[in-house]
């Protein structure tokens, strides 16, 4: 199981006159941790929103799993097992953690109109397995108290982990996390590295952008950085935190807060 | 008295379908549908014509009037696909007129605004009218009943946890792996099923379809009803509709028994006490009588 798991190719996209994306390259190797950095405005939301399909490139491809995804609808991609976080927590804030998770579960026959009428035994089924797992998730990342809480009512470390839980409810084979870390303490966030840590170990791709260095530098390899919509360079996180093209693009902020 | 007060609850009983039918399309999945009247239209005008054309029993013409609002239903969805607040009410709003404008001038068809009479009524003839107004209250809110019991499985099914998730925020519902747009149609074609078979109802109830009947201040009092009873709460949809009924008839009365004004200033009291009370409920209650529950069951 080597090899890409993704592959962005030539990937475009401007908002009227900004130009978020100008063509990036990206590979993420299956069962890595990969990084994406770059200085705030770089584009790498935009990559992950075109990656999603939530918005179409204007030019460029997207390969998963040797597949063509680009332009695909969301919910597609997320079929096939690409699942991504948002940078700011969108939760629903109305419904309950639980009914968060549930929602991202897939395969779920009462989502048809006739079945919900019905309320058939296979919903309930799939149903109850979905809760188990729900459980089973919310307890691996400490929500267990908190499920039967609305969305809202969570502390801010509270929805980035609701945010990675829902998308670990769709079973991905890639999880793209957009500033999983963003707001939280450190004690929080070296929990959510360590999270992201197994899920790896299990078997998980993982592509990350994150600000917070320590957190990359203990997790991530390699470390892809882009600057003004493009590619700069890969490698380790020691490689690339050396590398004075990546202090400049950074533009005086120090490229390593660690 | 007692005629008057059975009348008013078959009315109850229109507005609470229509309210139901809403709450599928606005308070479940927030699309705004300023234009219920027209499905509510469509609804009364086809098994008005079914029925006294081509002579269809009553039955199969409410079910043909329900199912062509359902198919209004899911092409509007389609059409309003990527709109969301005020576009879409106006273009809902727009279709509405349309249906209006149509029943008004196709003259051919739904004889233009003299309207269409004489619309078979169950056992009407063989009883007496305030016999005929029991049995279509039976009717009516047996159809309420129904509704309200399928719409509220399916609001706390997984079908409406998605369209709660949609109403919420889009984005997140399609990348949670949920085809939006299926999700709309299918809102959209359940609700205006419920408003057209509504007006189906009425119209076999009243006997009498016109396009006057069909004008905007209907959508405005079902909105308000539901607004009232709890966006979102199919409970709620009942309780706004019947709460209105009482409010918009009960002031009647109330300005009635004002001495010492004119009639003039007696209809605009009674105005004034609807605004104020629906004022009141919704700054003291802004989230209606009956507040949604948004858990789904296991
Ligand atoms: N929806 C949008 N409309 C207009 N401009 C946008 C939109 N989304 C992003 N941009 C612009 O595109 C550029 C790249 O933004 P993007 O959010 O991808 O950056 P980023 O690398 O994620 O930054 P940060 O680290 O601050 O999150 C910015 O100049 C931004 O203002
Ligand atoms: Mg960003």
């Amino acid at each position: 199981m080597t090899g890409s798991i993704l592959e962005v190719r030539g990937l475009a996209r401007r908002f009227g006159g900004v130009v978020a994306l100008a063509g990036l390259d990206l590979t993420v190797r299956r069962g890595t941790v990969t990084a994406l950095i770059g200085p705030n405005g770089a584009g790498k939301s935009t990559a992950f929103q075109c990656i999603s399909g939530v918005i179409k490139p204007d030019s460029g491809t997207v390969r998963f799993e040797g597949q063509d995804i680009t332009g695909w609808r969301p919910d597609r991609i997320t079929g096939a097992g690409l699942v991504r976080s948002f940078q700011i927590a969108r939760g629903i804030p109305r419904l309950t953690v639980l009914e968060n998770l549930l929602l991202y579960g897939q395969a779920q026959p009462g989502e048809s109109v006739l079945t919900a009428f019905l309320g058939t035994a296979a919903q309930k089924r799939r149903e109850e397995a979905l809760r188990e797992k729900a459980r089973a998730i919310a307890g691996r990342l400490n929500l267990a108290r908190v499920l039967d809480n609305p969305a809202a009512a969570l502390s801010g470390g509270q929805k980035k982990l609701m945010e990675i839980g829902r998308a670990l409810m769709a079973d991905p084979k890639l999880l793209i996390l957009d500033e999983p870390v963003a707001g939280v303490n450190p004690t929080l966030s070296a929990e959510i590295a360590t999270h992201i840590a197994h899920l790896r170990d299990e078997g998980m791709t993982v592509l990350i952008v994150e600000h917070h260095m320590d957190f990359v530098a203990s997790l991530c390899d390699p470390v892809i950085v882009m600057a003004e919509g493009r590619p700069l360079m890969e490698g380790s996180f020691e490689q690339v935190a050396n590398d004075p093209r990546v202090q400049e693009a950074y533009m005086g902020r120090r490229a390593v807060h660690a | 008295m007692d005629a008057y007060l059975v009348a008013m609850l078959v009315f109850a009983g229109f507005y609470a379908l229509m309210a139901l039918g809403l709450n599928v399309i606005w308070g479940l999945t927030g699309m705004v549908n300023l234009g219920l009247v027209g499905f509510f239209g469509v609804g009364a005008y086809a098994s008005a014509l079914l029925t006294s054309k081509l002579a269809w029993p009553m039955p199969l013409g409410w079910a043909a009037g329900a199912t062509i609002a359902a198919l209004a239903g899911g092409i509007m969805a389609l059409i309003v696909a990527r709109l969301r607040g005020d576009y879409l009410a106006i273009v809902t709003l727009g279709f509405a007129e349309v249906i209006r404008l149509v029943a008004s001038n196709e003259v051919w068809l739904t004889n233009g605004t003299d309207g269409i009479s004489g619309i078979p009524g169950p056992w009407r003839g063989a009883v007496t009218p305030q016999q005929f107004n029991l049995i279509f209250l039976g009717i009516v809110w047996t159809a309420v009943a129904i509704a309200f019991y399928l719409l509220s499985r399916a609001s706390h099914s997984p079908f409406g946890r998605v369209l709660r998730a949609i109403r919420e925020d889009e984005d997140v519902a399609a990348v949670a792996g949920k085809p939006v747009l299926w999700f709309k149609v299918r809102a959209f074609v359940t609700g205006a099923a419920v408003l057209g078979m509504a007006g189906a109802l009425y119209a076999h109830y009243n006997a009498f379809i016109a396009p006057e009947g069909f004008a905007p201040l209907l959508t405005i009092y079902i909105v308000l009803a539901l607004t009232a009873g709890g966006v979102g709460s199919m409970r709620g949809a009942i309780i706004g509709a019947i709460f209105l009924i009482t409010l918009i008839e009960g002031t009647r009365f109330l300005a009635a028994a004002v001495p010492g004004v004119t009639p003039v200033q007696k209809a605009a009291l009674r105005e004034g006490a609807i605004a104020l009370t629906l004022i009141l409920l919704l700054r003291f209650r802004p989230q209606g009588l009956i507040p949604e529950r948004t858990r789904t069951k296991a």
